[in-house]
This record gives C-alpha cells, structure tokens and sequence, in this order.
C-alpha cells in the first residue's frame, strides 16, 4: 500500500500521467466534435495509426516537427473527409463505415511504410520534440518535474480541449453543431446546411485524432511501430461516453485513464509484479475505466440524433 | 374582417405548385394568395396536402411544378434559408427543436454567421417579443423540459426573432388545450394588427370560423374552395373538405351485456406529476360503449396501460368474465381479446419504418401468420391487403412504410388491425380506444367512430377514453369521469349534462360526494 502511496507523490509519475493523456485528449477531443454532431467516427483508431505513420514519415524525410503535424492533420481529415461523405450525404451504416475507414487506414499505413522503406529492418528514428524549459515555472520543486517539463504537443493537447470547449459554448458554431446533433430538423429549418455542418465536423474531428496519432511518433517515441495505437482509439471513444459528451468531463477522463495506466506501469516493477501476472495490470486502466464509465454515465444526455443519418425531403 | 382588406398588398402568391409522392400525387396545381394582415386559413382532411403544400413554401420539399412568390419576388425552391431571408416563418406540427439547448439558443441557431464571436443583444430582442406579442416563455429553460404549449411558443418567437413578416403554423392547436389554443389566438391577432399575415393550417371547423379571414379548402391536393369566413358556415365549409353532407355517427341505446372485463379497487403508484389510480373500480361489459371523460393526465394513460396488460395494479383485482386473472401481460391481454388503439399511434401503436404489412400483423404475427418458426408472408400481405380495402386505408400499397402516410390513414391501419382481432383471428371482445380521433379530420373521425358503434353492436365492450366531451356523450352507453386518479360513479346516457360533467373533471364532485 505504501507503495502506491509512493508512486502516487512522486514528480515522474505525474509528468507520465501528462503525457500518457496527452494523444487521448487529442483524439478524444476528434471524436467528441463527431459525436457532437451525430456522427460517431469509428474511424478514429486508423486514423491515429494514419497520424502517427504520416507524421513521423514527413518529419523522417526532412520537414520540421510542426510540419511533421500538419501533415499529419491533413491527412486525417483526408480519411475525415472519405467517412463522412460516406456516412452524411449517402447516409451509409455509420458503425460499418467506421470500422472499415479504421481498416483501411491502418492498412494504407503499412502498405506506404513497406513501399517507402522497402529494405529497413528497425524503422529509423527522428528527432522528437523535447519538453519546453519554461523560466521559473519549470525550475519550480516537484511541480517543475511534475507539470511543467512537457513538449509543446501536449501543451497544444489541452489548449485544444480548451478551445473545443469555448468553440462548442460560446460560437454560433458551436451551436449549430450540437444542434445538428440533437434535431437535423432543427437545423435545416433554420436554413442551415445540415450537410455541411456535419462533414465540417467529422473533417476537423479526424485531424485531431491523426494530430493524437503523430503525437506517439513525434512526442512520445521518436519512431514508428505498427501497434503503437493499441487500441487508443477505442479508448478515446469511450472517454467520449464516459465525459459525458462534454469536453471538459472528457479531459479528465483521459487524464484519469492516464493515471490507472502509468500506475500499472509502476506497479508492475513492485513485489506485486512478482506475485501476479503482467496480464493483469495491463488490464488494470481498462478494468478501471470500465468502472468509471459505468458509474459517469448514467445521466449523460447523449446527442438525440447521434448515429441518425439525416435526409432532407423525407417524411 | 378588415373593411379594404382586399387592397391590402399581395406578401404571397403560390401557383400551380405540383408535388408527387411516388403514386400518390399530394399537391395538384395549387395556387394561394395571401394579403398583408390577413389570417389566410388551409383546411382539409389530413392527407389532402395541406402540409406538403407549406413544406413546399418553406423550402423543404421541392416542387414538381409551380412558382412561389414572396413580396413579389420569386423564392427559389428547396432552400430553406431563401425562405427564412424573405421573411416567411414556418411553425412545424412536428416542432424542430433541439430539446438538449435552451429556448435563446434554439431561437438564435443560425441567426448569426458561423464565424461570428457574439450574441450581441439576442436575450433582450427574445424578451421583447415575448412581450410585445404575449409569448411568455423564459429564455434559459431547457426545451427539453417545457410543455407543448411552450414549445410552441418557442417555434412563434423563432419565426419572429428572424423578423418573419409570413407565419405559417402547421396544426398548432393539435397538441394545445382550449386554453392554450385562446392565448395563441390572442397572439395571432396582435401579429396582424402589427401587419404580419398568417397562413392557419387546421382541420378543426371551430378554430378556423374563429380565427381566420379567408379560407382555401384542399381536398385530395387540390383547391375545392376558397371562401370568406363570415360568409360561411361550418356545415359548408365541412361539407367542401369531405365532398359531400357528414353528420357524425351517433350511437343508439342498447341493452347491455354481461360484464367482460372488471376491475376491482385498482390502485397504481403515481408516475411524476402523474397520478396514479386511487382504488378504481370499473366494469366493462358486452355492447356498452363506457366514455372515460376527464382532462389528460389525471390517470386515464394508467387506466389504460391496466387494462392493455402493460402495467400491473400496485393493489386490487383485475377479472376477465368473473375470472380473476393471474398473469397479466400485453400478450395475455391479447390472448383474452382485447385490442388496443393506442392513444399514440407513432410510438405505441405503429413502427414508423415498418411497411403496412408488417404494421398490420405486428399483434398477430406469431400465431397467425407464422408456420413453425416461419413467417407466412404471402398470408401477411392478404391481411393487410384486406385491411386498406376494408378500412379505406388511402396508400401506394402494402408495402408503404406507414410514416409516408397522413394521421387519419395511419389510424386506420390500427383499427382495422385492432377490429380483425388478435391472435386468433376471432374479433375483439374488448376494445380499448384511447384517444382514438385525436387529429384526425372530420370524415376519418366519422368513420372510427362508426366502426367502435358497429364494433359494440356485435357485443363487445368498448372503453373509449376521450378528452372531447361531445366525443365521450354522443358515443357512450355509460359515463365515467377521471379526477386525479379517482373514478367517479357510472352515469347512464343521457343523465348528466356537459357542465356536470365539467364540475366532476374539475374534481369538485369528488370532494362533495366525499363530504357527504
């Protein structure tokens, strides 16, 4: 017991925290702008690996790290675009879609990486982004280790929960895109386009989930490996349930899951690793999560219209 | 009304507008003029077009022929926001609003450009309409957690927020109450004093003699007439919808039955502001129609979910002829021979997606239309076949999802399916009709309510809910009232008149007979 007391104080783990939550909060952020609009964008895994793949690729053939991002960016709301004109105009199975926008990115990953670097056997290493000094905050005890050594992605990370909160509250913007997600009636009474709004939505969506993607490969490993995504999608998926379909609930449950994964991390160097299988602490964030997201999301007002595709003319 | 009123200038012109739905051709060259100040009222049984004709006019449909015009300015068709910029405001039956959002974000949605930062003075513009044209609503509330009338409210200033100089209102007095219905007139009068013009859609007689200046009668999608109200009268303005004189159907007196179905001191726990029942006995018995008068929600819904088997008594018996029952569930109830016409026939009584068929045997598929595990489709598609000829559903086909079709068509699919009785084929010995005419026009009204008369004379008992009075007295053999969950004493036809009735719903005969 003490020992967790231990890891829970120390600096290091709560500099882990950070940065482990940092890609969740950006695809999570993705998906919640989505769901928003009624959409849900089972999309998200591949399109972090697309993320992850091209924005370590750009950076590896000469472009600086931002670069590196916006390539990234990019080309997630290139697979942004091919899902939603699937799923909004022509209305197609939005679970269907998802997942096979997800298979089709994760294989064009591959296929690019075996085309572009036929003869490597390791994928080579780029140079990441390094964490920001910071004056004064930076040097401050513990806090300095634990809040402020960070790269300038996760800063950009939470600025763009930030803005996604202010942009969802306090935009015309953003009302017009929860509208669409509650009443596409509504919307189209008003003389709005629900088309557009909800493509819009599911493009920028998907940036941020390749933005979350690259993140791994630019931040927190300098290469790129097939299974690094691990199911990261997912998680960003239910973060968005158990948040509430709120960015500022979602922002701490990605900071929570965060948590319960690099406490596994720790646990598993302890005398408990020894006692029980690595397996299970694994599982520990995922066991966790599932708890917290029984008892978060019992009121949650989910989008009315989420999952509805919407036809204009139709009784 | 308005002495001149005819060299008030022309807002809107609608010409020769054509639309087809498939087979079924739903606007035939229809043209409407509407003058400044004046309540233009669009009457006609459902499904004679009325509302595709605005949805036209609004945006949402397109046209197969035909021009609108707006302040002498051609609209172009299908855009809805060309629409709302030329100053026509439409309030939906079916309301368009986002129930999650408060009443000031539904109003401004898209009234400010996407990339603009701020509301500038929305909160003060609502709540000055809300005064100037006595829509009393507070801007922050969830729309989610209002009232119909409210919502409604809600629709109107939406309309006015975007300077609307054209309101149309599709059915706005199907979900209000008479009350409800007096303030929204009251508004409607201070909106063309200001010069707004109004198009009124309606199919109930009443509201439209009350309301409007000039009325334009549309049956089966075309114009049939056009005619000033005060130079009308109900009678030909009903006879111009249905195309002929119509008198609603009146039941004689009858010798009752045996007793079918009885309940005995049920009690049910109250639901929200929903009262439950409070030790109500009732007897139903063989060809007796039993009116079940009182205002909604005062326990009528947990009436009928007891007797339609979709709840149990917290105390208290139910029998079935003298038996008292022990399971008691909607497939029992069915099992027994009660057929239900469910008070909403969206969401209880119909699957919206489901075509006519597979609506029609929803209640009996297991038994008589299945083999074995298999469905018997072609037996299926007879039944419903058999049910649009005899019932005069008006559809493409059996294979129609039911929500291309209008309320009255729909509620006749329902009856028909309720009449032919349930799994056995047998016909219903207990008809639960709750709310069975709400928002159909005069002639399918006319014909429900013949149907539940014939229904009762070849014996079966009938428990007809209703929350219109002329209703529940021109049909019932017996008369109950509901007061907050309380059953009153049985009167026989023609022993109570309308304003007794009325003290009883009000609950005040209740308190007396307690009293004494």
């Amino acid at each position: 017991m003490s020992e967790i007391i231990d890891i829970l104080l120390s600096a290091s783990f709560w500099a882990a925290v950070i940065r482990i939550a940092s890609p969740l909060i950006l695809a999570t952020m993705g998906e919640l702008i989505c769901e928003r609009a009624g959409v849900l964008n089972l999309g998200i895994e591949g399109i972090m690996v697309i993320g992850a793949f091209t924005g370590w690729m750009a950076v590896y053939q000469g472009m600086p790290l931002w670069g590196g991002v916006a390539v990234a960016m990019a080309a997630g709301m290139l697979f942004g675009l091919l899902h939603s004109t699937l799923t909004v105009p022509f209305g197609l199975s939005q679970h269907v879609v998802g997942l096979g926008v997800t298979l089709f990115a994760t294989a064009s990953a591959s296929f690019a990486y075996r085309l572009m670097l036929p003869e490597v056997t390791s994928p080579p290493k780029i140079d990441p982004f390094r964490p920001l000094d910071i004056p004064i905050l930076s040097d401050l005890p513990w806090l300095g280790e634990a809040l402020f050594s960070q790269t300038a992605l996760t800063w950009a990370a939470f600025a763009v929960a930030g803005i996604v909160a202010l942009m969802l509250y306090r935009t015309p913007l953003g009302l017009a895109v929860r509208a669409v997600g509650e009443n596409p009636a509504a919307v189209e009474a008003q003389g709005l386009s629900v088309t557009g709004l909800r493509m819009g939505a599911v493009i920028v969506g998907s940036g941020l989930m390749a933005v979350g993607g690259a993140f791994l490969t630019l931040s927190a490993f300098s290469s790129f490996f097939f299974e690094m995504v691990n199911g990261r999608g997912w998680i960003c998926v239910a973060l968005v349930v158990f948040g509430a379909w709120k960015p500022g609930k979602a922002l701490l449950g990605a900071i929570l899951f965060a948590a319960f994964d690099a406490l596994q991390i720790r646990l598993q160097q302890t005398e408990l690793g020894v006692v029980l299988p690595y397996q299970l602490f694994l599982a520990l964030p995922f066991i966790l999560s599932i708890l917290a997201l029984i008892l978060m999301s019992r009121r949650a007002e989910v989008p009315a219209a989420l999952m509805v595709p919407y036809n204009k003319g139709e009784r | 009304m308005t002495p001149g009123r005819t060299e008030a200038e022309v807002v809107l012109r609608l010409d020769g507008i054509t639309k087809r739905f498939g087979a079924l051709t739903a606007n035939d060259a229809v043209s409407l003029t509407l003058r400044r100040g004046e309540v233009v009222a669009l009457l006609g049984e459902n499904g004679a077009g009325k509302t595709t004709l605005m949805n036209i006019l609004f945006g949402h449909y397109v046209a197969d022929a035909g021009e609108v015009e707006v302040f002498g300015q051609p609209l172009p068709p299908g855009n809805p926001r060309a629409a709302l910029a030329s100053g026509v405001g439409m309030v939906h039956q079916h309301f368009t609003l986002a129930g999650n959002l408060t009443v000031l974000d539904n109003i401004r949605l898209g009234t400010e450009g996407l990339w603009s930062r701020s509301y500038g003075g929305a909160r003060e513009k609502v709540e000055r309409l809300s005064r100037d044209f006595g829509l009393a609503v507070h801007p922050d509330a969830k729309v989610g957690r209002l009232s119909v009338g409210e919502r409604q409210r809600v629709e109107i200033l939406k309309a006015l927020y975007r300077d609307a100089r054209v309101l149309i209102l599709d059915e706005p007095t199907a979900v209000l109450t008479p009350q409800e219905s007096e303030a929204l007139f009251a508004t409607l009068r201070k909106a063309t004093a200001l010069g707004l013009s109004v198009i009124f859609i309606s199919h109930k007689l009443h509201e439209v003699m009350a309301i409007a200046d000039r009325c334009v009668v549309l049956r089966h999608g075309r114009v049939v007439g056009e005619v000033d109200t005060h130079a009308t009268d109900k009678g030909a303005l009903a006879a111009l919808m249905v195309g002929g004189e119509l008198s609603l159907p009146r039941a004689e007196a009858r010798e009752p039955g045996a007793v079918l179905l009885r309940l005995e001191g049920v009690s049910t726990p109250g639901r929200g502001a929903a009262p439950g029942l409070q030790a109500v006995t009732l007897e139903l018995r063989a060809g007796q129609i039993t009116g079940l008068a009182g205002v909604s929600g005062n326990g009528q819904a947990a009436l009928a979910e007891i007797v339609g088997g979709l709840a149990l008594p917290a105390s208290g018996r139910i029998l079935v002829k003298d038996t008292p029952v022990t399971r008691w569930t909607p497939g029992e109830a069915l099992a027994r021979g009660v057929a239900r016409i469910p008070e909403d026939r969206h969401h209880q009584g119909s699957i919206a997606d489901f075509d006519l068929t597979e609506n029609a045997v929803l209640e009996a598929y297991r038994t008589r239309f299945s083999q074995r595990g298999w469905m018997n489709w072609r037996a299926a598609r007879g039944f419903a076949e058999e049910i649009i000829s005899r019932y005069d559903v008006r559809c493409p086909g059996p294979s129609t999802r039911i929500r291309l079709l209008s309320g009255g068509n729909m509620q006749k699919l329902i009856l028909g399916r309720a009449m032919a009785g349930g799994p056995k084929a047998v016909g219903p010995t207990i008809i639960l009709a709750n709310q069975p005419v709400r928002g159909l026009d005069v002639g399918a009204i006319a014909y429900v309510q013949g149907q539940l008369i014939a229904a009762r004379d070849r014996g079966a008992a009938v428990l007809l809910i209703s929350e219109d009075l002329d209703e529940i007295m021109g049909l019932s053999d017996v008369i109950h009232v509901m007061s907050e969950g309380r059953l009153s004493p049985a009167f026989a036809r023609g022993t109570m008149a309308a304003r007794d009735l009325g003290l009883w719903m009000a609950g005040q005969k209740f308190e007396d007979a307690h009293a004494a």
